[in-house]
């Protein structure tokens, strides 16, 4: 019986640590620092550019895809506005 | 404000010029190094997409309740800039992440809820496209929605342990000067300004659009 309820109590407890386990705290201020090793700088580069490139495409692309309906919505209204000219006369 | 456009625009240009200088000129952090550096167009991104939730819910709110058809315009210009910012954020934050915990993505609070947002306001766009007549108007409840999510964006890093970096860093890096808060500040500053030019260009377009449905009508009467 003691042994029964020892396993039980054995299992709740390896249940029960990965449930009351945290994260490790995240990182709460920025240090400036000088020297760099050069190893350091060489991976970073790519997804740096990558990021910058990223935004780079998408605000061109969003301008293009508003000028695109403006220009659109413009041929429609000058195209009604010919035909109710003509529909007038 | 169709006047001012052309300075808006010049103005935006050039602060956005003085970025790639400052963040080059900007000290590396001490643990992350280069990969740091994406912190200056990640974050000035998220403020930008916070500006886009302020217009969204207010002009949702016009539109709800006092029927204002220059809210809606605004509510829907400002979703789209959140879709478009808040998407730059979700692609710049892995980048960084890769380097940095080594994972593209981690399922934590902060990281969840800003997918969350994300998904809210293209569901606003999907309703808008494909909802049929009246969808004006669910699609401002979603907004306001949208909107009422964003506290727990903002505060998720402070109510839940997350590996993701605090709020509290920003304020820091401006209250202690170590290099890093000008190109953060001139960043912020160019992504507000891009964020009011976006905002007035696509307004302009929901206005035309808006002017051609009234000359249907009209022509239909």
């Amino acid at each position: 019986m003691i042994r029964r309820f020892a396993i039980a109590f054995t299992s709740l407890l390896l249940l029960a640590a990965p449930v009351f386990a945290q994260p490790p705290a995240g990182q709460s201020e920025f240090v400036p620092v000088n020297g760099i090793p050069e190893n350091e700088k060489l991976p970073a580069a790519p997804l740096l550019v990558v990021a910058y490139a990223v935004f780079l495409v998408l605000m061109v692309g969003y301008v293009w895809t508003v000028w695109r309906r403006l220009s659109k919505v413009e041929a429609e209204m000058h195209a009604l506005e010919q035909r109710t000219m003509k529909g007038g006369r | 404000m169709r006047k001012l456009f052309p300075v808006l625009a010049a103005v935006t240009a050039i602060v956005f010029a003085t970025t790639p200088f400052l963040i080059a000129n900007a000290p590396y952090e001490s643990t992350m190094l280069l990969i740091q550096k994406i912190f200056y167009y990640h974050v000035p991104s998220w403020v930008a997409m916070y500006c886009g939730l302020g217009v969204c819910a207010v002009g949702s709110v016009l539109y709800l309740f006092k029927d204002s058809r220059a809210g809606d315009r605004y509510a829907e210009a400002a979703a789209e800039l959140i879709v478009v910012f808040a998407g730059n954020g979700l692609i710049s934050g892995p980048l960084w992440a890769r380097k940095a915990w080594g994972v593209w993505w981690q399922w934590d609070a902060r990281l969840t809820i800003a997918l969350l947002v994300w998904l809210i306001f293209v569901a606003y766009l999907m309703v808008r496209k494909y909802g049929g007549p009246g969808s004006e108007k669910l699609a401002a409840a979603v907004g306001i929605f949208g909107a009422a999510v964003s506290p727990f964006l903002y505060f998720s890093v402070t109510i839940w342990r997350t590996i993701h970096p605090p709020t509290s860093v920003v304020p820091d890096i401006i209250e202690n000067p170590k290099g890093m808060a000008a190109p953060l500040l001139v960043s912020m500053l160019a992504f507000v300004l891009l964020f009011v030019l976006l905002l007035n260009l696509r307004v302009r377009l929901a206005e035309r659009q808006d002017a051609l449905d009234d000359l249907y009508l009209t022509l239909e009467d």
